[in-house]
């Protein structure tokens, strides 16, 4: 009866790997050819880079919504879980002694490299989602070492962290629409690179809490630790 | 050196099949976890092959680094709700 079953299962797995390959050798050749529309507008993009060109100008929609999701999320945690275990949690804990050194060797170091993926975003690879993961990997790794508490209740400082990057951006967005009438988030082309630094950073802040926060506020931590 | 490349990209997909048959297929959910992790930064390596650096990165970084977290923590969760339980069993 159970070979029955796992042989049906592979037998459907294997079909719908077969419709998968055959629907995507089946695709139609691109109508356009948009690697190529891109390099030909880099230059009114404000940065050098096309992977931020398109993600933080041409489609500049789909970054400023996924930020929005993210904070959706972690006010979904928030909402989720209840205040008084998240207390419960944030508790002084013991920690090894090398840990706590090491990270206190190398989060100075992750901040410096998250400030330089910030940088690099606008003529190489890097950028504010990299940046900001580094900012909630050095989060994680202290809040592990015991040297920052998981988060009972985000303090007032804390919320604004967390939506500022959406609100910069939004504000951004706007803006220049709201006075000339142009299209949502079409940046004035003499400010674009600034502005889209300036959205950039206010992106690492927010996305480094907001990664960090699922961690710190989901924590329930010194379980492993205390038996 | 083209052989050395073909080599490596061989290697890299040997590899990256074997993690994720591992991930899934072991029993014991911290060695699962552990070879998401591995899978997940063998796939950065992928991208960085593919000349995809940005993707790496954020593979890298989010992929396996943050998740492979919040995965580790969920399992640590697991554990000590199942020592609690077998605590209070030994008891009655």
């Amino acid at each position: 009866m159970t070979a029955m079953r796992a042989l049906l299962v592979i037998l459907l797995c294997s079909a719908f790997g077969a419709a998968l390959v055959y629907a995507i050798l089946q695709l139609p050749p691109q109508a356009v050819d948009l690697p190529q529309q891109v390099s030909a507008n880099i230059d009114e993009s404000g940065v050098a880079h096309p992977v931020t060109a398109v993600l933080l100008n041409f489609r500049g929609y789909d970054t400023m919504l996924e930020v929005a999701v993210l904070l959706l999320a972690l006010l979904g945690v928030l909402a989720g879980t209840s205040v008084e275990k998240r207390r419960r949690a944030a508790g002084e804990r013991p920690t090894l002694p090398l840990l706590r050194g090491f990270t206190r060797l190398i989060v100075p170091l992750m901040v410096l490299v998250a400030g330089y993926l910030l940088w690099a975003g606008s003529s190489m690879p890097g950028g504010a989602f990299q940046a900001g993961a580094v900012v909630a990997g050095a989060g994680v790794l202290l809040h592990l070492a015991r040297l920052l508490p998981a988060w009972a209740t985000p303090n007032l400082m804390q919320r604004w962290g967390l939506a500022i990057g959406f609100l910069v951006f939004l504000a951004f967005a706007a803006l220049p629409a709201l006075q000339d009438g142009s299209t949502m988030l079409q940046y004035p082309l003499a400010w674009a690179g600034a502005l889209i630094l300036l959205i950039e950073a206010g992106l690492t802040l927010s996305l480094g809490l907001l990664l960090a926060g699922l961690f710190l506020c989901l924590s329930d931590d010194g379980m492993e630790f205390e038996k | 050196m083209q052989t050395a490349t073909l080599a490596f990209d061989l290697l890299l997909s040997a590899a990256l099949i074997w993690s994720a048959i591992r991930a899934i297929t072991v029993a014991d959910l911290f060695r699962a976890v552990v070879m998401f992790i591995v899978f997940g930064l063998l796939v950065a390596l992928v991208w960085a092959r593919l000349d995809a650096p940005d993707i790496a990165l954020a593979e890298a970084a989010i992929g396996a680094g943050l998740t492979g977290a919040l995965l580790l923590d969920a399992v640590g969760h697991l554990r000590a709700i199942q020592l609690v339980r077998e605590k209070k069993e030994g008891r009655r």
